[in-house]
């Protein structure tokens, strides 16, 4: 296949040393640099894992079995995006818009399991300075013990995963203007509203919940400065972001969660 | 003139995508369900640290590049395109790798 265009009624030559589009090229410049954040903190929880001999190890086999879950979802998710591209690709745009919105649901599904998670892990007593212990909650001794010995394990371990938990729920959002445009708006606002009245106020959510509303905002914004019909090359250019999140989930599940596994 | 440029290529790229068979997806998700799989299983067999951590980071490594050629399509771009984003990125992530050794150094001389 050529990766020289020809422009049409001139013999000018555009040659595309990387052979496809500059959108596509864009995205994968963003890929590299948001790697090298992703990297930097699978580095540091990495250190931290390797030279703190008394590492916690909590992870019993509920989260395990919770955590492999979260993986099924997101790799079912990057399946069903490829088909999406794919269905793009192929003009069938009922078909590429069913499949993105069961990728916006694999993700959905992946962001609800890991918001338990987080819930029950600060129950539990797994806690930082900003996400305290809930009331009525006096935390497991297992737990408190971990951020005593190890504050580190907490700290990095909330950053980590709430960075691609962002990653996640942004990427949701991409989807679903894709795939809805100006109609997803309403039902991220509504979103929006159940997850930060449906949340008590001690809960991390109850405020992560805003992020929603700024990309409402955001979203309004783009959509009435330029809107557009999505084609082919949008979708696959959404797609890279999504399975980027996926290949970061890859390197973040055995690391975190498989590496402090609690064997009885 | 750029957008009739860009039109064209998009064009040929969407072209490419219609004859990737959805057969090569499932083989490849089948592929990346097994490895976790075997992950998990592995998470339970109570190894020795720097053992599991190479075993696992390598199965991890196996499933990126299969997300990373098939699902985002690196394998079916041109070479200039493959070799520039795979070696910067690797060159970067590698450079950050330089000083782990430090860890495993605090580890044996049991610095706290």
């Amino acid at each position: 296949m050529s990766d020289v265009v020809v422009q049409p009624g001139t013999d000018v030559y555009e040659p595309s040393l990387f052979g496809t589009y500059s959108k596509k090229i864009g995205m994968w410049l963003f890929l590299l640099s948001d790697s090298l954040t992703f990297g930097a903190l699978l580095y540091a929880y990495t250190y931290g894992r390797v030279s703190t001999p008394d590492w916690p190890t909590p992870f019993h086999s509920e989260s395990i079995r919770n955590a492999t879950l979260m993986t099924a979802f997101l790799l079912t998710s990057s399946l069903t995006m490829v088909f999406a591209v794919r269905a793009a690709a192929l003009g069938n745009a009922k078909a590429q818009r069913l499949w993105l919105l069961a990728t916006m649901a694999c993700g959905f599904g992946f962001v609800v399991l890991h918001g338990r998670e987080w819930t029950n892990l600060i129950a539990e007593g797994l806690s930082l300075p900003v996400f305290p212990v809930p009331p009525g909650h006096e935390g497991s001794p297992e737990f408190l013990n971990a951020v005593k010995n190890a504050p580190q394990f907490a700290a990095t371990f909330f950053g980590l995963t709430g960075m691609h938990m962002l990653h996640v729920t942004l990427g949701v959002v991409y989807l679903g203007v894709i795939a809805l445009r100006k109609w997803f708006i309403p039902i991220l606002l509504g979103l929006w509203l159940v997850a930060w009245l449906g949340t008590p106020a001690y809960s991390p959510f109850h405020y992560a919940a805003h992020v929603l509303l700024v990309a409402a905002i955001v979203i309004s914004i783009i959509l009435w400065l330029k809107p557009k019909v999505y084609d082919a090359s949008d979708v696959e250019v959404a797609g890279l972001y999504w399975h980027f999140v996926d290949l970061v989930w890859m390197f973040i599940f055995p690391l975190v969660y498989l590496m402090s596994t609690r064997i009885i | 003139m750029m957008d009739a440029t860009q039109l064209a290529i998009e064009g040929r790229v969407a072209e490419e995508q219609r004859h990737h068979s959805k057969a090569q997806f499932l083989w490849v998700w089948a592929a990346l369900l097994v490895m976790t799989g075997i992950e998990v299983w592995l998470a339970y067999q109570n190894m020795e640290l720097i053992r599991m951590l190479s075993i696992l980071m390598g199965l991890s490594l196996i499933k990126a590049a299969l997300i990373i050629a098939y699902f985002m399509h690196m394998k079916f771009e041109v070479t200039p395109m493959k070799w520039v984003t795979m070696s910067s990125l690797v060159f970067c992530l590698a450079m950050m790798l330089v000083f782990l050794p430090d860890a495993f150094r605090i580890l044996h001389l049991g610095v706290k």
